[in-house]
């Protein structure tokens, strides 16, 4: 058979015989990520005015958007709450707002099932839109005219990076389901 | 991505694991809503966990740090190359002009001992109480935090100024025990009263939050300042010593000015905690009127009438 086609007896995720998927990789990997995006976005600049696009936000949505169910829907509290230990939000703002926004998600799709990438991206854009509206009131930040517009770069920057998130997204997806070798 | 599959159908255990898992992400949100309640009552209640977890992320903030510096170098090195040849002799004449500046501030400074001399003034140079990264800042949120590679075990407390060689970066919020949250002057949070460099004309330094800071002048009237003039710390409240470098004024308002901050946050890499310039003035602002401070005679003799 292997003379015939090489790739016979493999998949999308490497050969089939005596290897298996991994629980904890195909159920963990998606935390982990959210996880980590909640860490990085603190890193790599030091700005004077909020630039970074909620990072956490945005790939939890991807994951939701790309394998739903995947992450169960009160997923919002616990990576809420680790989000908002380095957000520098008041604790509890993300934990609130992540899990608003799994639920609305819910609702949505049993009205709207089918979408397609340019649907989930307008979804995502708008979260993102109140999320940051929101977690301006939240954060005890001043509120007035200059805070509404130095949100404008961000959001934007948002717009441009969803896509760029659901593409590393449906790569952990796919690594997600890598198969190992079984012993015995 | 037909959602259909993710329908529980006729199997009742399907149902029930659906529905506690919505009634699990609603009490979810419901304990957010109160966290939340908590932390804006009480702004500190959750700072040891936070603490906690930035102290476990400091040594990849510490190498992210050294990466963006790396970086900012490169490209300020390109830019170099790109403008040497005017640049040189602008900086040629602008050397010539400095070395003169200095022989007149070496007379200005003589004298100054001298006259220190005759009043029996000590000169006191603050040694700072650590010097650390600035490893990162908050990232989306619209608070402006920023975070330092130094904490409570190198002595680092909360209220302490921080700041880089160019001028004050904002003031610490929460030691743990190897990082520290410091509030930057940009956050709209941030309160700081300066004087004017060259004159008496004092005013408080508030965050714009958009990386710019309100001047408001404390006696109104002519506005007496022009653009390019330089704020410095004044020494009142006690937190910050005076004369430190802060704000220059970029646009004029009615009531004062929009001033850019002397040490952006951006280009901070190395950054020094000093000590609180007057603890006693700290302690006397937080003590209500009717107490005595603690420390100072209360069991006066009555006077003898």
């Amino acid at each position: 058979m292997e003379q015939l086609n090489p790739r016979a007896r493999r998949d999308a995720y490497g050969s089939r015989i005596n290897r298996a998927h991994s629980r904890v990789l195909a159920y963990g990997l998606p935390w982990v990520t959210v996880l980590l995006s909640s860490v990085v976005a603190s890193l790599p600049i030091a700005s004077a005015i909020p630039m970074v696009p909620p990072l956490a936000l945005l790939t939890l949505l991807a994951w939701r958007f790309i394998r739903p169910g995947l992450l169960p829907v009160w997923a919002g509290f616990p990576l809420g709450l680790w989000d908002d230990l380095f957000s520098g939000q008041p604790v509890g703002s993300g934990v609130l707002l992540f899990s608003l926004a799994l639920l609305g998600l819910e609702a949505l799709e049993a009205r709207f099932p089918w979408r397609s990438f340019v649907q989930d991206w307008l979804l995502a854009i708008a979260i993102t839109a109140v999320y940051l509206f929101v977690c301006l009131v939240f954060s005890g930040a001043r509120f007035d005219t200059i805070a509404l517009t130095y949100m404008g770069p961000q959001l934007l920057l948002s717009v441009i990076a969803y896509p760029i998130i659901a593409r590393m997204v449906a790569i952990f997806d796919r690594m997600r389901l890598v198969r190992f070798r079984v012993l015995g | 991505m037909a959602p259909s599959s993710r329908r529980p159908g006729h199997s009742r255990k399907a149902q029930y694991g659906l529905f506690t898992g919505y009634v699990i992400a609603g009490i979810g949100a419901l304990l957010g809503a109160a966290l939340l309640v908590i932390s804006l009552i009480e702004p500190g209640a959750f700072g040891n966990l936070r603490g906690v977890a930035n102290d476990a992320v400091a040594p990849v903030s510490r190498t992210t740090a050294e990466a963006r510096e790396g970086g900012k170098g490169l490209i300020e090195t390109v830019r170099g190359y790109l403008r040497a040849g005017s640049q040189n002799a602008a900086l040629k004449r602008e050397v010539e002009l400095a070395r003169i500046r200095l022989k007149a501030d070496e007379a200005v400074k003589q004298e100054n001992a001298r006259l220190k001399g005759l009043l029996d003034l000590r000169t006191s140079e603050t040694k700072p109480v650590a010097i650390a990264h600035f490893v990162g800042s908050s990232g989306a949120s619209a608070r402006r935090f920023g975070y330092i590679g130094a904490g409570r075990s190198r002595g680092v407390e909360a209220g302490m100024p921080v700041r880089t060689a160019r001028g004050v970066v904002g003031r610490v919020l929460e030691a743990s025990f190897t990082t520290s949250r410091v509030l930057l002057l940009t956050d709209s949070q941030s309160v700081l009263p300066v004087r004017l460099a060259d004159r008496d004309v004092i005013a408080f330094a508030q965050g714009r939050g958009d990386g710019r800071i309100d001047i408001r002048l404390i006696n109104l009237g002519l506005n007496p300042l022009k653009r390019g003039d330089m704020f410095v710390t004044s020494g009142a409240g006690g937190f910050f010593r005076p004369g430190l470098p802060v704000a220059m004024v970029e646009q004029l308002t009615d009531d004062g000015a929009i001033a850019r901050v002397v040490s952006d946050p951006a280009a901070a890499d190395f950054v020094a905690v000093e000590p609180l310039y007057q603890p006693v003035l700290i302690e006397a602002a937080r003590t209500p009127a009717e107490e005595a401070l603690p420390g100072s005679e209360q069991d006066q003799e009555p006077a003898p009438r």
